[in-house]
């Protein structure tokens, strides 16, 4: 393979990369970098943030069972939207994948479509759609499938439909990177040994696109435990997720310092589970992922 | 009785006739080459016999049974693919026993017949690699022995060696037809090759737009082609163009330019435009004076087992191959006389050479 002669190349990557690297610095870590020492602040009703350095604020989340469940229904909310993509976003990617050229790229714009539309506007969409007197609950009782509405909004079902449909792209977008890889043969190989076209998918297809839904998954895992927008709307004020508990600290109590807390824990909290899962996932399907 | 027979196979994809008609009859144990260019078909027909493509019309007999609705996965052929199709994350064993374990074969029998089918391809001990790990060469081995570890009726051989650099396909020909005579496998190889179709089949289907317009061994497709196609395609010749001149119930006298050509055992109407062929090889140096004809040398290559020269002659220029037998033939320039038996000329009907690709 072709390589470049790191002594000929100069300074060039670091004067290209410059630009993004300062925007990097300047708009991300340093944000983070100051959010971090703020989470080890003090905060009095009476003085607000005092300038003194502890690990309180992440005691008081370790301790308190109103954060306990917070965390576990981000958590929750967040694997089941992540299952969720996983289930529509592999056949619907596969579906697409073997359209006609001509199909294929408009149903590829109709998936990816919502990307370009704010995601509040969106949201708000999903709120009509689900609400009591919204259009789901008077179709289901025109047609006598219930009586009483089913309570959708303020609920996590409402929460986890609007954010799989929102995060739904990714998968589909990391999961068509690795299929186009596929080579058809492949395919035909399996069924000439005799597989059924359902074995040929679990034990040679998946394997393969293994590493496009694990990039996916984490994209999607990432992003709705995350969510703010989405939750806040769909959610209500009652159904706090972490992002919204954080930002209620922020401006709710004023309490910087926990909410600066809580999002470090957020950002760990994904992190881990982010790198342990596709730690595990890149030593079970090693060979594909080389 | 034939033991795969496709009868009246047509493929249509929209207008485009991929097969226009074929039939084809492949006894037991035969190993058939279906030999064309690109676009012949030739593929199309094989994915047909596997399933992969379904015929607009036809049928296709295998062993007495009538498999032409039967989907790929019941059919039960050994197949390789162009691009091996190795599953990539498997290990070699793990590729070879797939099919196995498909047909619910037990483990402990399964690990022995995946060591039998290593065995075969001389491949032994690298079971547990991975595709990755392996050689082009290799991952051809797998292919192969992947395809007869089921044990098939049937062997599928989808343009097998076009990833191979020559060296190594020159084994694989030779490898490979071992093997396939040593199993008693019938086989149908599609390929483009001509020198591939001749090292390994007992018949040549040489196939052109979607029909097979020749089938005998290679012996018989080299030496006496029905077309000018099959007469290109098979190797390389001299052709003459000419008008038959005279004919008596022996041979026909085609006039090329200022030479009269007598090819025996051939009839054609008077005046009738054929074009007269003789293969390189065929053609011998002699001392100037003596011989048909003399001409000018106008390139000679030294290709190591053989001498490639082109003669500039009163019948154009003439191509032909001399095997190296230790002394280098006349310099480019020097005059040369030039002769042939012409038992060897070949007649073919100007009309068809239209056809040729």
């Amino acid at each position: 393979m072709a390589r470049y002669d790191a002594e000929r190349v100069g300074v060039a990557p670091w004067l290209l990369s410059g630009p993004a690297l300062l925007v990097f610095i300047a708009l991300l870590l340093a944000p983070l970098l100051l959010t971090a020492v703020l989470s080890l602040n003090l905060f009095s009703d009476t003085d607000g943030v005092v300038p003194s350095y502890s690990l309180g604020n992440y005691l008081e989340v370790f301790r308190d069972d109103y954060f306990h469940e917070i965390f576990l229904r981000t958590g929750g909310m967040a694997l089941a939207v992540t299952v969720l993509c996983v289930l529509l976003g592999i056949p619907e990617t596969i579906i697409i994948a073997r359209m006609a050229p001509r199909w294929r790229s408009l149903f590829l714009l109709v998936v990816l479509g919502p990307l370009l539309i704010s995601v509040v506007v969106r949201t708000l969409g999903w709120a009509i759609l689900l609400g009591n007197n919204g259009l789901i609950n008077d179709a289901l009782q025109a047609l006598g499938i219930t009586e009483q509405p089913v309570k959708m909004l303020f609920t996590q079902v409402g929460v986890v439909i609007a954010l799989t449909h929102v995060l739904v792209p990714f998968m589909v977008i990391a999961v068509w990177a690795t299929l186009q890889r596929l080579d058809l043969q492949v395919e035909w190989a399996g069924l000439s040994l005799g597989a059924s076209r359902l074995t040929v998918f679990r034990r040679i297809i998946l394997p393969q696109i293994m590493p496009g839904v694990l990039s996916g998954s984490i994209i999607v895992f990432a992003l709705a435990a995350s969510a703010f927008a989405t939750p806040a709307i769909i959610g209500g004020r009652r159904l706090k997720v972490v992002a919204t508990a954080a930002y209620d600290e922020f401006l709710g109590t004023l309490n910087w310092p926990l909410g600066a807390a809580i999002a470090m824990l957020l950002l760990l909290a994904n992190l881990i589970i982010i790198l342990g899962c596709s730690k595990l996932a890149e030593r079970r399907f090693k060979q594909v992922f080389e | 009785m034939a033991f795969l027979t496709l009868e009246g196979i047509v493929k249509t994809y929209g207008k485009f006739r991929a097969i226009d008609g074929l039939n084809l009859e492949v006894r037991h144990g035969e190993f058939i080459a279906l030999l064309g260019p690109s676009g012949c078909g030739k593929t199309t027909t094989l994915q047909s016999i596997a399933g992969f493509v379904q015929p607009t019309e036809g049928r296709i007999v295998l062993d007495g049974r009538d498999i032409t609705h039967v989907r790929p996965e019941q059919r039960g052929l050994g197949i390789v693919f162009q691009s091996y199709a190795l599953f990539p994350h498997m290990t070699v064993a793990q590729n070879i026993s797939f099919g196995l374990e498909m047909r619910g074969v037990p483990r402990a029998e399964r690990g022995k017949r995946v060591d039998e089918a290593l065995d075969l391809v001389r491949l032994a001990g690298l079971g547990e690699r991975y595709p990755k790990a392996l050689s082009g060469g290799q991952r051809q081995r797998v292919a192969i022995a992947r395809a007869l570890a089921i044990r098939p009726n049937l062997l599928l051989l989808d343009e097998p060696m076009s990833n191979l650099d020559a060296k190594l396909r020159e084994e694989m020909h030779i490898e490979l037809r071992a093997i396939q005579r040593e199993l008693g496998i019938t086989t149908i190889l599609v390929t483009h090759d001509q020198v591939e179709a001749m090292t390994m089949s007992d018949r040549i289907a040489v196939m052109q737009k979607g029909r097979i317009v020749q089938i005998d061994t290679p012996f018989e497709a080299y030496e006496r082609p029905h077309s000018p196609f099959a007469s290109a395609f098979l190797g390389k010749t001299n052709a003459f163009a000419g008008a038959v001149q005279l004919r008596n119930d022996r041979c026909c006298h085609v006039q090329v330019h200022d030479t009269l050509m007598h090819v025996p055992h051939e009839d054609r109407a008077l005046g009738n435009d054929v074009n007269v062929y003789i293969r390189p090889e065929k053609i011998r140096l002699v001392a100037l004076g003596s011989g048909r004809f003399s001409g000018r040398v106008r390139l000679r290559v030294f290709l190591g087992n053989l001498w490639l020269m082109a003669v500039e002659s009163r019948l154009g220029l003439v191509h032909m191959t001399l095997p190296n037998l230790g002394t280098p033939p006349p310099e480019e320039g020097s005059e040369v006389g030039l002769d042939w038996s012409d038992d060897d000329l070949r007649l073919l009907d100007r009309e068809v050479a239209h056809g040729q690709v």
